[in-house]
């Protein structure tokens, strides 16, 4: 057993708890902290298969910018918990209903799985030596897929529009400020000097 | 199993060792000399009892810190309420793992040391998170929403200055990111002249991203008492000071690597080349912290929808604008057979 096994057992172990714990834990902020905490060992995940830019690409994204969205989302709910656990049992039924479905689902892909002769060669090309992960994936996004990257970016745009379009509100007796107005203020315009002499007042 | 690897760790644990106690002692003087150019700015003496010019006051602080007693809050969320400050200072250290200080003088020398620490600087985050909300108490909370927004928002502009950098450099690994700047011009050939207008935003973005002032919105003395540090106390409060201190050091070195050369020398002749690199470094980042000082004391602290405005109507499409023109001119450079 070398180094990297190790660490493959360490981190698979440790994702495979926090993800468990992200469905077990009773405060949703520390399924939140969970889910950050699987994130972070699925980077971990990535490094030992040399794939470096995806794992710090992960940290950045999920990890740094989605799950801080997530938690202050979360954060700010104020979850009743007794209320939460009231309907467990009603649902239990239909609820584990799902949950065979989708287990016998997964079960019937992972058994029927075959690999076909053609797509053994095919696989994924090794990246050649003197070119670094980052440097691979950059030259395939932006020649070979460089259509479905960008027709990617503007899903990613509708989905922004879209949720300024259904929050923005413009209340018309809200008084909004004209930052060009305030640095447009000169010394003459904002205050007056004015003598005042004493027992006299202005 | 072969003993391949024992030796290589051993070597990895010392430079690790060696690196965070060479850091440490950086931080106690940082912190000092802040508090010294604060002073000096506002006519006053500074920290000026403890060892000759109050040279010992940090270690002092220190000892006070772990002397007293931590302080949990009844109504807090005791295990992340103790979480937090470390993973602050334990993310705000690691960074250092890959901040090359001299030609290889990094404890891993990594492919995408640049996207490493920005990924480290963007968990930075968490710590501020997890205490405001842990103390269930409502400055704390405030200031962590606060800090969560701000910290996003100049994360999106340091990324795309990063991005300049890297185009420039056509490398993510910072030991190259230096070489690249090595020419005969010296301080001249740094990046700092051809981006100039990135350099002024990562210079403001990095104020903004380590909570430094005129953004410290996160712990605004006069609107939330201490922002998310208020029930903190003793040894986590500790933390939390050396964890922002330490992010501030980390982002100034950063500064020096994609900005001012390294350890390169300004001036690329003899007798200032003979000068190891490390002073070079040294004296770099601590210019750089120097003006991070004097902006705190001369700047009046930011309102915030002054803050969100700066992020995402000015240094944005400037950032987006610059990316794509620095692409632009080196494709031309390219095409021209200049480079």
């Amino acid at each position: 057993m070398n180094v990297a096994t190790v660490f493959f057992y360490l981190f698979s172990a440790i994702m495979i708890a926090s993800a468990f714990m992200v469905i077990a834990a009773r405060n949703p902020v520390h399924s939140v902290l969970f889910l950050i905490l699987a994130f972070v060992n699925a980077s971990g995940l990535f490094l030992l298969m040399g794939a470096e830019f995806l794992a710090m690409i992960l940290v950045v994204v999920y990890v740094g910018a989605v799950a801080v969205l997530f938690l202050f989302v979360v954060m700010m709910l104020d979850v009743d918990f007794a209320e939460l656990k009231q309907g467990f049992l009603q649902y239990l039924p239909i609820g584990s209903v799902i949950g065979i479905v989708v287990a016998i689902e997964l079960l019937l892909v992972m058994l029927g799985f075959t690999q076909s002769d053609a797509a053994i060669g095919a696989g994924a090309a090794p990246i050649q030596a003197n070119m670094s992960n980052t440097e691979a994936l950059g030259l395939v996004l932006y020649t070979k897929y460089v259509y479905l990257f960008q027709a990617s970016g503007l899903v990613l745009l509708t989905a922004m529009i879209g949720a300024i379009v259904l929050t923005l509100r413009h209340k018309p007796d809200v008084k909004r400020q004209v930052i060009a107005e305030q640095n447009a203020r000169t010394r003459a315009g904002a205050i007056e000097i004015k003598k005042a002499p004493s027992r006299a007042g202005v | 199993m072969t003993d391949g690897w024992l030796l290589p760790l051993l070597i990895m644990l010392g430079k690790s060792f060696l690196v965070i106690a060479a850091l440490l002692i950086y931080v106690a003087y940082i912190l000092y000399a802040d508090r010294k150019i604060w002073a000096s700015v506002q006519l006053r003496r500074g920290p000026n009892v403890v060892g000759p010019w109050g040279l010992l006051q940090s270690f002092a602080d220190m000892l006070k810190f772990v002397v007293k007693e931590p302080i949990i809050p009844a109504g807090a969320n005791k295990g992340v309420f103790l979480l937090a400050p470390f993973i602050t200072a334990m993310l705000a250290l690691s960074a250092w793992a890959v901040i090359p200080v001299a030609d290889g003088w990094a404890v891993a020398d990594l492919n995408v040391g640049v996207l490493f620490i920005f990924a480290i600087s963007s968990l930075g985050v968490y710590g501020v998170i997890m205490g405001g909300w842990a103390s269930n108490s409502k400055y704390p909370f405030l200031s962590a929403l606060r800090s969560a927004a701000q910290m996003v928002s100049y994360e999106v502009s340091i990324g795309f200055v990063i991005i300049t950098v890297l185009l420039c450099a056509g490398s993510l690994n910072l030991n190259d990111i230096v070489m690249a700047q090595d020419s005969k011009y010296g301080l001249f050939g740094w990046y700092w002249l051809p981006l100039f207008p990135m350099f002024i935003i990562f210079f403001i973005s990095a104020l903004a991203e380590t909570n430094r002032p005129p953004f410290d919105l996160v712990e605004a003395e006069s609107e939330l008492v201490a922002g998310f540090m208020v029930e903190y106390s003793s040894v986590p409060y500790m933390l939390f000071m050396l964890g922002e201190y330490v992010a501030i050091v980390t982002m100034c070195a950063l500064t020096t690597i994609l900005f001012l050369g390294g350890w390169l020398s300004p001036i690329p002749f003899a007798p200032f080349t003979l000068v190891p690199g490390v002073i070079w470094f040294i004296l770099k980042a601590t210019l750089v912290f120097f003006m991070f000082a004097m902006v705190k004391a001369f700047v009046p602290r930011y309102r915030y929808d002054q803050l969100m405005r700066l992020g995402w109507k000015v240094f944005l499409p400037i950032s987006l604008f610059m990316v794509v023109a620095v692409a632009g001119v080196l494709q031309f450079a390219m095409a021209q057979g200049w480079r």
